[in-house]
């Protein structure tokens, strides 16, 4: 079993009258990884993890989960899956304790082993203080965490969270995403966000997506890498742009130099590299060479929002 | 069996854990305690054979109970969990749709049948003043019960249904208020229309709620009427179970 890959998604495709919601996509997920679907509003990430929990169908292609069909072997998939929809719906009449044991019950548990359950994701989502309260009392973040131990509160093999931090405070998504780090520990866990420093803090593996497909995937690391290649050198140096000018314009290296003045007798230099390379070196010999004073020097790097920005970009240009 | 027995609870926990159900207990409070004093202005206005019970169905107040309560109560059961979005949830644990139609079905025909429970205190203090033994009299009891289990079946199932169709409470109860009341239009004179011999005639007699709550109210169990209420809520709550399957169709 454990060869099986945890989610298998094959040439997946949902229709709705009109618009195409998910488009041949195809990929899987390993057992213990943290995937991060990261797509604007619309892109099918919360059609995806729908057909997932095997709430709808597929128009056509399949899905399996931990080597079950999402449609034809519901059950067996729901239970191994511990979903939390969108905006996290959940009884608000209930009290915290009771709403759990209920929805353990839900899931198949028996009267004993939900109550251990129970017991178990209230102290792990940290809820044992207002187990007693009623969910509509309690503030946002609480309210998620109750979503979030409902989603674990049968063990399942598979966590799937449909934007798991919107609507919440600084504060309260630090706690949240501790909580989804250390459930990545046991789980394999898929979330899906349009937060970028939420999936490079907490997965191992990002999907973005984008009109249904699938535009990327990589570890955040390494799609910083790849589009960190033509990456800016930025400089300040204590001399007059045009002596800065005349020292730079003849390296072969430089495709593009910027110069600004800048605070003080500086002069802020942008140079951008041909083939990209680092330049950073290069400035250095010179400024020394010239016998300059150097304040700053830093290559800057690709944050995943532009990786992201220029992905979804440059499908918009396409359509 | 389990999964069954949490649903239904959790039906009756929510329905008491809104205003709506209290209001709905309220009501029935207060219509059957109106037609207890319209009963006792009936009695010390002159001699009237009619058992008590059938006095108190033919009475408006019966109706406006039945029918406008059965929307109220079952409006909640699927348009307010897809509203919230709790359906989702509810959808995505290993519970079959036919549980969850059941459960909602069961937890609205219990909050029913405890709404009506003042009744039987109602026959209690007139017994009690009166003397008279024909005031919650066992079988005539049991009849008027039973056959408001029926009718109440029948009218919760098409709450269901009703329910099933929309995630707007509004309408869902709208919707199953105009199924009720064109049912109960028909049942309005089943005597005059059976009397003419047409096809539609024999039909209105043969639906007549009317009809149906005399001989239950006197103590009659007539299994014509037992089938037709039994098979209508079956019907009723198979066409439910499509509804919730049919987003596996779209």
């Amino acid at each position: 079993m454990d060869d099986v890959p945890m989610i298998e998604v094959r040439d997946l495709t949902k229709r709705y009258p009109g618009r195409t919601a998910v488009d041949g996509l195809s990929f899987s997920v390993g057992r213990g990884e943290v995937v991060g679907f990261l797509g604007p509003n619309g892109a099918g990430k919360s059609t995806t993890m729908r057909i997932l929990a095997s709430f709808m169908p597929a128009t056509s292609g399949t899905a399996r989960v931990a080597g079950f069909d999402v449609f034809h072997q519901a059950d067996e998939v729901r239970r191994r899956i511990g979903y939390m929809p969108e905006n996290n719906p959940i009884h608000l009449d209930m009290r915290v304790r009771e709403f759990l044991k209920f929805r353990a019950r839900l899931k198949g548990l028996g009267w004993r082993r939900s109550r251990e359950r129970v017991d178990t994701v209230l102290q792990q989502c940290g809820l044992m203080d207002v187990q007693r309260r009623i969910i509509g009392q309690l503030s946002k973040g609480f309210r998620q965490r109750v979503g979030l131990a409902d989603a674990l509160v049968h063990e399942p093999d598979l966590i799937i969270l449909d934007e798991p931090t919107i609507g919440l405070d600084p504060h309260q998504i630090r706690a949240v995403r501790t909580l989804i780090k250390q459930l990545g520990e046991r789980h394999t866990v898929l979330l899906s966000t349009h937060i970028l420093s939420e999936v490079e803090m907490t997965c191992s593996r990002v999907l973005i997506m984008n009109r249904g497909r699938i535009l990327a995937a990589d570890t955040p690391q390494n799609l910083e890498r790849h589009l960190s290649l033509d990456g800016q050198v930025v400089a300040e140096i204590a001399a007059t742009p045009a002596a800065v000018r005349e020292a730079f314009c003849d390296v072969p290296e430089i495709e593009r130099m910027d110069l600004s003045a800048a605070e003080g007798e500086y002069t802020r230099l942008a140079l951008t590299s041909k083939d990209g390379q680092d330049l950073r070196v290069v400035v250095s010999e010179l400024v020394r060479a010239n016998g300059w004073t150097l304040r700053e020097l830093t290559r800057s790097k690709h944050s995943l929002e532009d990786i992201f920005v220029h992905l979804t970009k440059a499908r918009k240009e396409d359509a | 069996m389990n999964v069954y027995l949490a649903l239904v609870r959790r039906e009756l926990g929510g329905a008491f854990n809104s205003l709506t159900g209290f209001v709905v207990v309220a009501v029935v409070l207060l219509l059957t305690g109106y037609s207890l004093t319209d009963i006792i202005g009936k009695l010390n206005g002159g001699a009237d054979d009619r058992p008590v019970v059938e006095m108190f169905y033919q009475s408006a107040y019966f109706w406006l109970i039945l029918l406008p309560v059965t929307p109220v109560i079952t409006m909640r059961s699927f348009a307010a969990e897809k509203a919230t979005g709790t359906y989702e949830a509810l959808m995505t644990t290993p519970v079959g749709d036919l549980q969850v139609v059941l459960a909602k079905f069961t937890g609205a025909l219990l909050f029913f049948l405890l709404t009506w429970l003042p009744l039987l205190a109602v026959l209690a203090v007139l017994r009690q003043v009166t003397k008279e033994p024909a005031f919650l009299e066992p079988r005539a009891t049991f009849g008027a019960f039973l056959g408001l289990t029926l009718m109440g079946s029948l009218l919760l199932s098409m709450g269901c249904l009703a329910s099933a169709l929309t995630r707007s409470q509004i309408i869902a109860a709208m919707l199953s208020f105009l199924m009720g009341v064109g049912l109960w239009v028909v049942s309005l004179r089943p005597e005059a229309a059976a009397a003419d011999g047409d096809v539609f005639g024999r039909v209105a007699d043969h639906v007549s709620m009317m009809r149906h709550m005399g001989d239950f109210a006197r103590g009659v169990v007539d299994s014509r009427h037992v089938v037709f209420y039994v098979s209508g809520t079956v019907l009723f709550l198979f066409l439910t179970t499509r509804v919730v399957e049919s987003r596996k169709w779209k």
